[in-house]
């Protein structure tokens, strides 16, 4: 009896939990409410299917215990069962699938119109990089790292001359504007994760990789590194901006460019 | 049918007859260096359960310091990351897989298939010891310069090579990856013998579809692992030679902390590929065991025919080849392609579905089963609730996009240890209970079994669930500290130290199952030969413990299957797979 209680308390327990959680994600701020979505169809579906699973065995240690005049059905397969039931999960299976590579081909969708930050992830911490006027990055390589060129811009392409570095700073992204963030890292595979945004990738040594949003919500946004990076990875930290178009381009105005560097460089 | 010698009518035996001649003679040879599956199997176990204890207590060290933040400072970052390192490759390799595979392998295949022993007994033997050097590096790293590697048990590089991690420019990387290479050798030894014995020697009329599916998951298990360690063993190799020779197989040009270093060209994905081709796989080769167990545990304690044999046989094979093409499933955000993305949640959520009947076949078998409450049975219950959890919680992480916000967070620390940690526990424990008294002849206590039960089921639940949450919060795994987050409020760090607290509350309750398993040694209730009344064949061996040779003089013959539970106008509520058919069936 104890186990039948336990099962039920299990049930109803985990679900009374999910309901009266004060622990939820934090509000979103970016274009990625589908992925909330998607995350709350999934909750609904497993839930259901949990709740059943578990109230059902609650049901048979119940109905089916040890009794001195009980006795088992033998019953080896039951094959139109069998098929409904196959039947049932897979549907149940795609009805969780197809939104979620519908949302997915989103995400792997960069529109056009995205602008192109740079984020540079290294032990243990984030520098930026926007592009200047020309609305182009300068190409980078790993040999052109010294301590006054610490993000490895070519000095020799005009595209990097105005390129904005911010080291140690905070980060502003202008709201409404979808952008592509660019990602480096020059030691080890780092993660550049805003929970507020929903959206992560690592960065990985050797490679650029991306991903995009749209800020939706003005206010400062905390970010973390999400792939561990060794010793420091936990002090990791980083802040983002979201601020109106004009406040942004006071911004920028402001930050300092690769160009008074290239001298010392070279 | 049978006559007194066990042969068939016309037809010779093929089987060896048990001779003296082959059976050891000293202490020495009996049981250390034996060649006899059974100590084998339970050497392996031994070993795993120790060093399944060093796991344990690296788990409450972590969960101490990551509970209560300030107060157990003698414990630095460096150690957390050693320990979480650690905890994570011994759960996996060196004891779920070490266990499953080598310990209830050896036992329970020759005794489940109707055979004297493995076929290459003394290659079994050495598989044993090499898996113990193995262990042995392992520990060693402990008192190596510079401590064990703290490269998180996935190893990525390039920091599991590097200096800002623990043990990347010390002896722990190294010794990690030396342990690991000689744990694939022993296993390999060991894994063809299963696989030989499974294919070659079993009994006259052990046909395949007629072996319990423990046999049949700890079989596909162990073809899997035969295919999925190679990978882990080449990329062992490559990243020992990148450490030690400066190879770029998996470093590209880098600079760290300010330096160049000589590397050039490599891939930091390469491993990751690799690692994953062998680490999915190896969460079905530590699930396939408790799957195939976990029914014959149902099914003995419900007294009832496992429902659905054939699909449970087929789910098993199709969810060990799907496990193959899953691979990146554990990459979404790695930066690979993303159009592998589309692929691998496609083929990722199939599997839930040859899992799901799974499920629903063990179900069924307790739907108008007649269920005894035994300790087996109650963590077989145990094992359902929490891998149906777990379960469920893979299908957000599989479905590519919703694993976005989720991936490297606690969501996924609480995931995966809820399926491939708590659940397959719970189905070596009920397997422990259940078998003890063949291995032993002697019963586990069951009280203290209640009092195991109940402590480890309720704790663990109450740790993996609500840390779910913690995770959906936004709560990054592998931090020693949680600190400030903005998005994290005040109350989830109460929630926190809790399931610190429920974590020392079930490390404890393990004591008590360590002292039933000594305890009962000699003073456990005396068991006889088959005391749960079971159908499969290790039950009906002449003599409990089994001696080597398992036997006796005579082979059994097999006449049905591992399932004759409750058959209607049977005497008993069981039919052993040796009895020949009634004679008014004739």
């Amino acid at each position: 009896m104890a186990v039948v209680i336990a099962l039920v308390l299990v049930a109803i327990g985990s679900v009374t939990f999910h309901v009266l959680s004060p622990w939820w994600w934090t509000p979103i701020a970016s274009n990625w409410g589908y992925i909330d979505g998607t995350l709350t169809v999934t909750f609904w579906i497993t839930g259901v299917v949990f709740t059943a699973i578990v109230l059902f065995m609650a049901y048979c240690v119940l109905r089916f215990r040890h009794r001195p005049d009980h006795t088992a059905e033998f019953g080896p397969e039951n094959k139109r069962l069998e098929w409904w039931l196959t039947i049932g999960t897979t549907v149940g299976v795609c009805v969780l699938l197809a939104p979620g590579l519908v949302v997915w081909h989103q995400f792997v969708t960069v529109p056009a119109s995205a602008t192109e930050v740079e984020i540079v992830g290294q032990q243990w911490r984030w520098s930026y990089r926007l592009p200047g006027r020309d609305g182009r990055l300068g190409t980078v390589a790993v040999r052109w790292i010294s301590p006054e060129n610490p993000l490895g811009i070519d000095p020799a392409d005009v595209a990097g001359q105005d390129d904005v570095i911010i080291e140690g700073g905070d980060l502003q992204l202008p709201i409404g504007r979808p952008v592509k963030i660019l990602l480096r890292a020059i030691d080890v595979v780092h993660n550049f994760y805003v929970p507020a945004f929903r959206a992560k990738m690592d960065m990985v040594p050797g490679q650029v990789t991306f991903f995009w949003f749209t800020p939706t919500r003005t206010g400062a946004f905390e970010g973390i590194c999400a792939e561990l990076c060794g010793l420091g990875h936990a002090v990791m930290r980083a802040r983002v901006v979201v601020v109106e178009a004009p406040e942004y381009d006071a911004w920028l105005e402001r930050q300092p460019t690769f160009a008074p560097r290239v001298a010392s460089v070279q | 049918m049978s006559t007194a010698s066990g042969h068939l009518e016309g037809v010779p035996a093929a089987e060896v007859e048990d001779v003296e001649l082959y059976h050891p003679h000293s202490w020495v040879t009996k049981y250390v260096f034996s060649q006899d599956a059974k100590i084998i199997g339970i050497q392996y176990a031994l070993t795993a359960t120790a060093i399944g204890f060093v796991a344990l207590v690296l788990s409450w060290l972590m969960r101490i310091h990551l509970g209560f933040p300030g107060t157990f400072d003698f414990i630095t970052p460096a150690e957390y990351y050693q320990f979480i390192t650690m905890h994570g490759m011994i759960m996996v390799v060196y004891l779920l897989t070490a266990l499953f595979l080598g310990g209830f392998g050896n036992y329970l295949i020759p005794l489940m298939v109707g055979a004297r022993d493995m076929v290459f007994p003394w290659v079994n033997m050495l598989s044993y010891w090499i898996y113990l050097v193995a262990v042995l590096v392992l520990i060693a790293s402990f008192f190596a310069p510079g401590g064990p590697t703290g490269a998180g048990w996935t190893l990525y590089p390039p920091q599991a090579i590097l200096s800002g991690t623990p043990g990347g420019q010390d002896w722990g990387i190294i010794l990690m990856l030396l342990s690991l290479m000689l744990f694939i050798i022993g296993f390999t030894m060991g894994g063809l013998n299963y696989v030989v014995t499974v294919l070659q020697a079993r009994t006259r009329g052990m046909t395949l579809m007629r072996m319990p599916l423990t046999v049949w998951g700890i079989f596909t298990a162990t073809v899997m692992a035969l295919l999925a360690f190679p990978a882990l063993f080449v990329s062992c190799v490559m990243m020992m030679l990148d450490r030690l020779l400066g190879t770029s197989f998996f470093m590209p040009a880098l600079v760290v902390m300010g330096e160049r270093l000589s590397h050039e060209g490599g891939s930091p994905l390469l491993w990751q590929h690799l690692f994953w081709f062998f680490g999915h796989p190896e969460v079905y080769i530590v699930a396939l065991p408790a799957f195939g167990i976990v029914s014959d545990l149902i099914s003995v304690h419900a007294r009832r025919n496992i429902f659905g044999y054939r699909m449970m046989v087929w789910a098993i094979v199709i969810i060990g080849a799907l496990s193959f093409v899953v691979w990146a499933h554990h990459m979404y955000v790695s930066g690979m392609n993303p159009y592998f993305g589309f692929f691998f949640a496609t083929t990722t959520l199939i599997i839930a579905v040859p899992t799901a009947i799974k499920v629903y076949n063990w179900l069924l078998t307790l739907w108008r089963g007649d269920i005894h409450l035994t300790t087996p049975m109650l963590f077989a219950l145990a094992f359902i609730v929490t891998f149906v959890n777990g379960g469920l919680t893979g299908l957000f992480l599989g479905n590519v996009v919703v694993d976005v916000p989720l991936s490297d967070t606690m969501f996924v620390v609480a995931h995966f240890h809820m399926v491939m940690g708590v659940a397959p526990i719970f189905v070596v424990f009920g397997a422990i209970y259940h078998w003890y008294p063949k291995i032993t002849g002697r019963m586990l206590d069951e009280a203290m079994g209640k009092l195991h039960f109940w402590v480890s089921f309720a704790g663990a639940y109450l740790i993996f669930f609500p840390m779910h949450y913690i995770g959906l919060l936004g709560v990054p795994r592998r931090y020693h500290e949680i600190g400030e987050m903005a998005f994290v409020p005040p109350s989830a760090h109460t929630l926190n130290a809790f399931i610190s607290v429920m974590a020392l509350i079930v490390g404890a309750a393990q004591i008590v199952f360590l002292f039933n398993l000594a305890w009962s040694l000699r003073r456990g209730k005396p068991a006889g030969g088959n005391p749960w009344n079971a159908a499969s064949l290790e039950w009906q061996t002449p003599e409990t413990p089994p001696p080597h040779g398992n036997w006796g003089r005579e082979m059994p013959v097999v006449y049905r299957w591992a399932y004759d539970y409750s058959v209607p106008g049977a005497p008993q509520d069981f039919i052993p797979q040796n009895q020949p058919p009634a004679k008014a069936a004739e």
